[in-house]
């Protein structure tokens, strides 16, 4: 479980959060949901330790970020495997060496092992003939795989997503969304993503927070989310007229 | 204020290069693979341009030497003395600024653009280690591509003066071992190591501490050729007043 204290973080006189509270359960698909400019990267860079913040905290599993000393937040984030929405996969190396980079540098494992371990993980994201290409070979959604295959293969505790469907079409993106949610579930790990996308709230939003302006506006379900009455969110998340007709069905179908 | 803040973080930096360092299995192949892009892959340039610079300087030593009174063999004795003492470790290095120096600030901002450089730090990974570090230890082999740009400096002069009929290769290698003072390689080779130390520090400051897209990498390269050559000018002026002054 991850839980935030008044998290506070500006940069110069900008203040970008100005106090967020929340916690996202172990084993939940949790969705950081905001316009462009809200405050998600941020928020999500400060859960990972990229960005100091200036007030407020972050605990993992009951266990402050910043009062950790420097190898606690080293095995911390051993444990933390990231999307980035661009994937970021490292480019000189294969999609296989990818994979195997946390297991090369986190564990002492043997090369067969840790091939083992490759073949199996590349098998769940059902990329199991694209070990040997590099990353610019591989389309938008198989890099993301590829992505989310580096970022379990340590078995993580914690999953962050940064934005995971960004560019994708809409096929891939439930693809994609609906192979973290399985992962999420199966390995019963702390699942964070920021994302823009519509479907993803509706598909795998087991906690959804809303950001506003820095601010934590909302947060619910992706079944209170059709429910709700807040102004800013109804006018985020049903701002085209699909998701209005679609919450108009759920309304009805529910009375 | 700012280059206070930049100096200030080159030094954290340097400090960060030592720190934590990365499992020595993953950390050879890297070395190797910079000994291999940033040493080997510089030798044919600076191979090339070494003999023909030897060249040039013993053509125009000689056609500057109008008085007969002066011996053929200073010929020999001005290129060999030009070559080591500032050719192959000065100019060379203002070379490799921009070959090598422009290569490392592009790679390592293209990684800091595209998050790879984030995706090292979720892990976890001191990135500043596993990055510049074994660029720094590749360029400790620097002073042998300094080597060779002494030799095939002193050999282009040789074949220019030889094959041009500037002179005779008697007269050529008499001056070339005229009034050889063994300090003055030592004095080259200092030049070379804190020469090799500011490439590999200064253009992976430029690429590691970047900000913005596609167009700041290739101002970043700029920038770091610029500051990269600036530093190793003034380090030269400085070593060369202190060693030889």
């Amino acid at each position: 479980m991850i839980e935030v204290k008044d998290l506070k973080k500006s940069f110069g006189d900008t203040q970008i959060l100005k106090g967020i509270t929340t916690a996202f359960e172990k084993g939940k698909t949790n969705l950081v949901i905001g316009q462009s400019g809200s405050g998600k990267t941020v928020f999500l860079k400060c859960l990972l330790g990229l960005f100091e913040y200036e007030s407020g905290s972050i605990s993992y599993e009951g266990k402050n970020f910043t009062k950790l000393s420097r190898d606690e937040k080293t095995n911390l984030r051993s444990e933390m495997g990231m999307v980035f929405q661009g994937s970021a996969l490292f480019d000189s190396m294969t999609i296989a060496e990818n994979v195997m980079f946390p297991l090369r540098m986190f564990t002492k494992q043997s090369k067969s092992e840790m091939e083992d371990r490759v073949d199996e993980v590349l098998k769940r994201v059902n990329l199991d003939d694209a070990h040997n290409k590099m990353p610019s070979e591989a389309s938008g959604g198989m890099q993301k795989r590829v992505a989310i295959a580096r970022a379990i293969v340590n078995r993580p505790k914690y999953l962050f997503c940064d934005e995971p469907n960004s560019g994708l079409d809409p096929k891939t993106a439930i693809v994609i969304d609906n192979l973290i949610q399985e992962i999420t579930e199966e390995f019963n790990i702390t699942t964070v993503i920021n994302t823009h996308d519509m479907n993803s709230v509706m598909e795998i939003g087991e906690k959804i927070v809303f950001l506003k302006n820095g601010l934590l506006e909302w947060e619910g379900s992706s079944e209170t989310i059709f429910r709700t009455d807040n102004e800013a969110v109804t006018s985020f998340v049903y701002s085209s007229e699909l998701f209005r007709k679609v919450r108009k069905m759920y309304l009805e179908e529910s009375e | 204020m700012t280059y206070l803040h930049n100096i200030g973080t080159y030094f954290i930096m340097i400090k960060d290069i030592f720190r934590r360092p990365t499992k020595w299995s993953v950390m050879k192949p890297l070395i190797l693979k910079d000994i291999d892009d940033l040493i080997i892959g510089s030798l044919g340039i600076v191979a090339f341009i070494s003999f023909f610079v030897g060249g040039v300087v013993a053509i125009q030593t000689s056609l500057n030497m109008t008085s007969p009174l002066m011996p053929k063999s200073l010929v020999g004795f001005a290129t060999r003395q030009s070559i080591i003492l500032e050719f192959a470790p000065t100019f060379i290095s203002i070379i490799m600024a921009g070959k090598v120096g422009s290569f490392i600030t592009s790679s390592i901002g293209t990684m800091r653009v595209t998050e790879q450089i984030d995706a090292l730090e979720v892990m976890g990974i001191n990135a500043i280690n596993y990055l510049v570090f074994p660029k720094f230890i590749a360029l400790t082999l620097y002073p042998f591509v300094i080597s060779i740009a002494m030799f095939l400096g002193i050999l282009g002069g040789l074949m220019a003066c030889v094959y041009g009929g500037y002179g005779t290769m008697e007269d050529y290698i008499e001056g070339v071992q005229l009034d050889f003072i063994p300090f003055h390689f030592f004095y080259a080779f200092i030049k070379t190591f804190v020469f090799a130390f500011l490439l590999a520090t200064i253009p992976s400051y430029y690429g590691y501490f970047m900000k913005g897209g596609a167009l700041e990498v290739g101002k970043a390269s700029t920038t770091s050729f610029v500051w990269t050559s600036v530093m190793i000018i003034l380090v030269n002026f400085l070593l060369t007043s202190l060693l030889l002054g």
